[in-house]
């Protein structure tokens, strides 16, 4: 039963290249997710809360994208917030995101009591996907609303441009 | 005084679509939409109702979808009452093929619905309210046609687990109406699907 070594290169060359593109989705609840919201640093985040099963956030999401590559350099951190949910929910989510060629950080936020903490995020956000909150320090911008690149783009620039 | 100043220089703003419609203890019009056996429902038609459960839901939202079941238990349980279930469609067939009607008279059929599932054709409806997603409930009293908004939000507060849920919130509420009482908790927030206008 000895495997030819080139087909074990070969498999473990595929699996290898597979890990470089599929990222670890860490699942959280609130409490767990909440320092996100209030790091005190130079970097602008941008906190994108979204499923896929929500046309609007999925039509959206490639902006995000576009930000992560176009801020590479410029103290900025993308981070999408799944609130998908059901069977297999990180396989569907990782095979999603390599179909849409999403490479921005993912997390899944699994807290069903969302009364709790929905005004946690934005006392004026009431929950309807999708929702964006972009922060530097305590200066902070929310959009509940699907949002453009230029939105967002102007949003960074006007909160990085700001003196803190 | 030095607080202050220091706040207005930050930036803090939310910027999307605010509610404008119903706050609790705003009345509430009445309306005339078509439902899923092809007649025109309004809340006139219920004479003896002491008041409405309205919730906003759809086809193809899995908030809503993981509520259809507690949806249908919650009507069985309150019509008897005086509290019927009253279930609107605000989205746009257009944008979501699997809201359309006739995807709501099957939906309808397949869960066996026990109460109206009516279609928001012209979205006017759920703008009036302001709801904003799907599921989103408003409990309205009734007082001889006078319909009072008593309570805006959530089912409950599990959408994953109907077993897991430690607050009815418009369990509550209903029990508390009943009880010639104003609801405790008139307002919660839950996650759910953005409503899709043209």
């Amino acid at each position: 039963m000895k495997l030819p070594i080139r087909l074990i290169l070969f498999a473990s060359l595929l699996f290898s290249s597979q890990l470089a593109v599929t990222q670890e989705i860490k699942t959280y609840n609130f409490d767990e997710l909440e320092p996100i919201f209030h790091f005190q640093n130079d970097t602008t985040y941008v906190i994108n809360f979204w499923a896929m099963w929500c046309k609007p956030c999925v039509e959206e999401l490639p902006e995000f994208e576009d930000i992560r590559k176009d801020y590479a350099n410029k103290k900025v951190k993308v981070i999408l917030v799944s609130l998908d949910f059901g069977k297999n929910v990180n396989d569907r989510l990782n095979s999603f995101l390599e179909r849409k060629d999403i490479n921005a950080e993912v997390v899944i936020l699994d807290d069903p009591d969302a009364d709790k903490w929905i005004g946690k995020v934005d006392e004026k956000w009431d929950g309807a996907l999708p929702a964006t909150i972009i922060y530097k320090k305590e200066k902070k911008i929310v959009f509940t609303r699907q949002v453009s690149y230029d939105e967002l783009s102007g949003t960074i620039d006007k909160l990085n441009n700001q003196t803190n | 005084m030095k607080k202050i100043l220091i706040l207005g220089l930050f930036v803090l703003a939310t910027i999307g679509i605010q509610a404008q419609g119903y706050q609790v203890g705003d009345d509430a019009k009445d309306f005339k939409l078509k439902n899923v056996d092809g007649k025109l429902v309004s809340l006139a038609d219920y004479k003896d109702a002491k008041g409405f459960i309205v919730i906003f839901t759809c086809n193809h939202c899995p908030y809503s979808v993981a509520y259809e079941d507690r949806i249908i238990e919650i009507d069985k349980k309150y019509k008897t009452k005086g509290y019927p279930v009253i279930a609107i469609n605000p989205n746009d067939p257009e944008l979501y093929e699997s809201d359309s009607f006739e995807n709501m008279i099957q939906r309808s059929k397949e869960k066996g619905f026990t109460f109206p599932y009516l279609i928001d054709e012209t979205q006017d409806i759920y703008k009036a309210f302001g709801a904003s997603k799907t599921p989103h409930v408003f409990i309205l009293s009734n007082a001889k046609g006078k319909y009072t908004v008593e309570y805006i939000g959530a089912i409950d507060n599990n959408y994953k687990d109907a077993s897991a849920v430690t607050s009815t919130y418009v369990e509550t509420a209903v029990d508390a109406l009943l009880a010639n009482k104003k609801p405790a908790v008139t307002a919660t927030k839950a996650i759910g699907c953005s409503i899709k206008s043209k």
